[in-house]
């Protein structure tokens, strides 16, 4: 089961004649997820490692049956793949190219909903993993192991640290929706599957500071998610008015604070870690 | 990117939404003169990105050039909330029938624009959003459809505006529109919008904020960096192309991935409570997949901060691989003695993921005296608040 990603999932990788992209395909299919197919405009017939590559989307569908495109387009192209995978009906489309004009991904997002039936995650993400079945995006593969924990965060780094401290308990699938000021895939969307997903048992969810995503999350679980969550928060020392790395990530005035955020989240009964080794800590003590 | 009063009117101007003619100055002189050109009574507004300024004494009126040349003298070089005065907006004084308030603006809860529009202008809006939200109109735009002339009539219809003012309102949101996409904007927002007794709608303020992702398509955009008001070090970190921020701390930050830097922020933060108040000196993102020169720059970068007591690096190798952060570390170390500027700082270092024992032999091997490998995140910031602490107090001592 899982969510989203699973042993079912037919990869391609828009992009992957590219430096990233190519690299990014070889770790994926080392790590034993089905890349089924490479798109890149003017490239039809070539291959990478003998994936073959097509010119468009719809023939790579054709020929391979792919499901799940992952995004390695540079940002001036990015919109145009991502809405071609939309028009295309794929069902998952995972974003990871950072640096796309919010413009671009608020146009591509409105497309996809106007279209209907796809489900961007991203962009600027490390993409979603289901450990041991199937892994798109660059979250590194072996540094957990698949059990029952389910994992939302915006930051790329942090996923990475949560999923090594609790690498011995595992996680079913682990979300990384970026840091951008507009996503595709929320953290109520994730919280939302993770509850129906018979194969996650307790859910770790981190957040930063920008927006309100993480209060309007809180409202979330206190009505809709009865499986335990725990939090973790980054950026109570941010000042205000900076961007910090992820253009998401700025404090303006009162809202968004990681105080804010963490009481939103106590409120409703989420425990929250002072650091990530705490927060893991606190899911170790729930898991045992 | 947040631009200038007077940036943003350039840009107003350049999609014809109706500002006052100005000049912006440097100089008392140039106020002066610019005063005289203009050649009625003149505000003088102190060009600085925060809020406040009116309240502040940053807005003056001046009668005469002379007066302008005085009050701009005043003005320039004022300190408003940390913001020091570089330049004033010398423009001419406008009668005002009315103040209104209107923006567009990114939604990120709806994934989408927002339009926001008062007749309650000339003041601070979330005041008025918090005390007469009923008077604070608020309109999605979708961001596929955009303002169009219907969803324009839409806002104003919404805020209620006169209608001696509604066709220009109209015409004026379509252009602010144009503003926002045109330029890759986050936010346009006028505040005061106001009518004159003669009837004619103008914007007597003017905020901006620009998509930094977009500045690709927007070779002009280069000019709107503000060198003045950066602090030397990130203005240094950004010829580097690094993701520098200057706080004011003991502890030098160096780490990947925009989170996981936040997080170490507050986890050596934490720490540094036990030892009399240690807090993070910068926020630094080396990026994913950096090489060595890249962690090595980084922390030439922190190292160079008088600050800085010690440093703590602090990498998950996802895409990074740890032996390159280690070599980086090594290179830096060598790199720095070599120009005559050898570290005296102790540098504390948590590796961790990819290639991480590599990493961890390299440092061992160099057998630096300053370096020092932690196993555990918050066990690093710990004792790099300790070493941080220590020299600070031996400096006081």
């Amino acid at each position: 089961m899982a969510i989203w990603l699973d042993t079912n999932s037919r990869i391609l990788v828009q992009g992957m004649t590219g430096s990233e992209g190519t690299k990014h395909t070889r770790r994926m299919v080392a790590s034993g997820a089905q890349i089924v197919a490479g798109v890149t405009p003017g490239k039809a017939g070539q291959d990478v490692d003998g994936i073959p590559v097509f010119s468009d989307v719809p023939s790579a569908m054709d020929a391979t049956g792919a499901n799940v495109s992952v995004v390695f387009v540079p940002p001036r192209f990015a919109k145009a793949a991502i809405e071609e995978s939309v028009d295309a009906g794929l069902p998952l489309v995972v974003v990871i190219t950072e640096g796309i004009p919010v413009h671009d991904t608020a146009q591509f997002f409105q497309y996809a909903v106007n279209f209907g039936g796809t489900r961007i995650i991203g962009p600027n993400c490390p993409g979603i993993i289901t450990p041991g079945q199937s892994n798109a995006g660059i979250i590194p593969a072996d540094i957990a192991k698949p059990g029952r924990i389910g994992l939302v965060s915006k930051s790329g780094t942090l996923t990475y640290q949560m999923m090594y401290e609790l690498r011995d308990i595992g996680f079913s699938t682990c979300v990384g929706i970026g840091g951008d000021p507009i996503i595709g895939t929320t953290h109520i969307d994730c919280l939302e599957a993770f509850e129906a997903d018979p194969d996650t048992d307790a859910i770790v969810m981190i957040g930063e500071i920008g927006g309100d995503a993480e209060e309007r999350a809180a409202a979330f679980i206190k009505d809709h998610v009865t499986k335990p969550v725990v939090g973790y928060v980054a950026g109570f020392t941010a000042p205000e008015g900076k961007t910090m790395g992820h253009a998401g990530a700025i404090v303006s005035g009162s809202a968004g604070t990681a105080a804010a955020k963490q009481e939103a989240l106590e409120g409703v009964g989420v425990k929250v870690g002072k650091t990530p080794s705490a927060t893991a800590q606190l899911m170790r003590e729930l898991m045992s | 990117m947040d631009l200038y009063e007077y940036q943003a009117k350039h840009l107003f101007g350049k999609h014809g939404v109706p500002v006052t003619s100005g000049e912006v100055c440097t100089t008392a002189d140039a106020a002066r003169e610019a005063s005289r050109k203009i050649g009625s009574m003149v505000v003088v507004k102190a060009q600085v990105k925060v809020g406040g300024r009116g309240k502040a004494g940053g807005v003056k009126l001046a009668k005469t050039p002379d007066e302008t040349k005085a009050t701009a003298a005043a003005i320039l070089g004022m300190d408003i909330k940390g913001h020091t005065v570089y330049r004033v907006l010398v423009t001419e004084a406008s009668d005002i029938a009315e103040e209104y308030y209107v923006s567009f603006l990114l939604d990120r809860a709806n994934r989408t624009f927002l339009a926001m529009a008062s007749v309650a202008g000339g003041v601070d809006i979330e005041e008025v959003a918090a005390t007469r939200p009923d008077e604070l109109a608020m309109i999605r735009v979708d961001a596929l459809d955009g303002c169009t002339p219907e969803k324009a009539l839409e806002i104003v219809e919404a805020a209620g505006f006169p209608e001696a003012a509604k066709v220009q309102i109209v015409e004026i949101l379509q252009r602010l529109w144009r503003v926002l996409i045109d330029e890759d904007a986050t936010l346009v927002e006028v505040n005061p919008l106001v009518l004159t007794p003669t009837g004619q709608v103008v914007a007597l303020d003017g905020k901006v904020t620009l998509d930094g992702n977009a500045h690709y398509r927007h070779a002009s955009h280069a000019d709107f960096v503000d060198r003045d008001n950066t602090d030397p070090i990130e203005l240094r970190a950004a010829e580097f192309d690094l993701n520098y921020v200057k706080l004011h701390g003991e502890v030098g930050i160096v780490g990947n991935g925009a989170g996981l830097v936040m997080s170490t922020l507050d986890v050596v933060a934490y720490a540094g409570e036990e030892f009399g108040g240690i807090k993070p000196a910068n926020f630094l993102d080396i990026g994913g997949g950096a090489s060595a020169d890249v962690m090595a720059n980084g922390l030439d970068i922190v190292l160079n901060d008088p600050e800085v007591e010690a440093v703590f690096v602090n990498v998950f190798g996802g895409i990074t691989s740890c032996d390159a952060v280690a070599n980086g570390i090594v290179q830096a170390m060598g790199m720095l003695e070599a120009k005559g500027e050898p570290v005296t700082k102790p540098i504390v270092c948590r590796i961790d993921g990819n290639n991480a024992e590599e990493g961890r032999r390299i440092l061992n091997e160099a057998e630096h005296d300053l370096i020092e490998l932690v196993d555990t995140m918050d066990g690093a910031a710990r004792r790099v608040a300790e070493l941080a602490a220590a020299r600070k107090a031996g400096k006081q001592g």
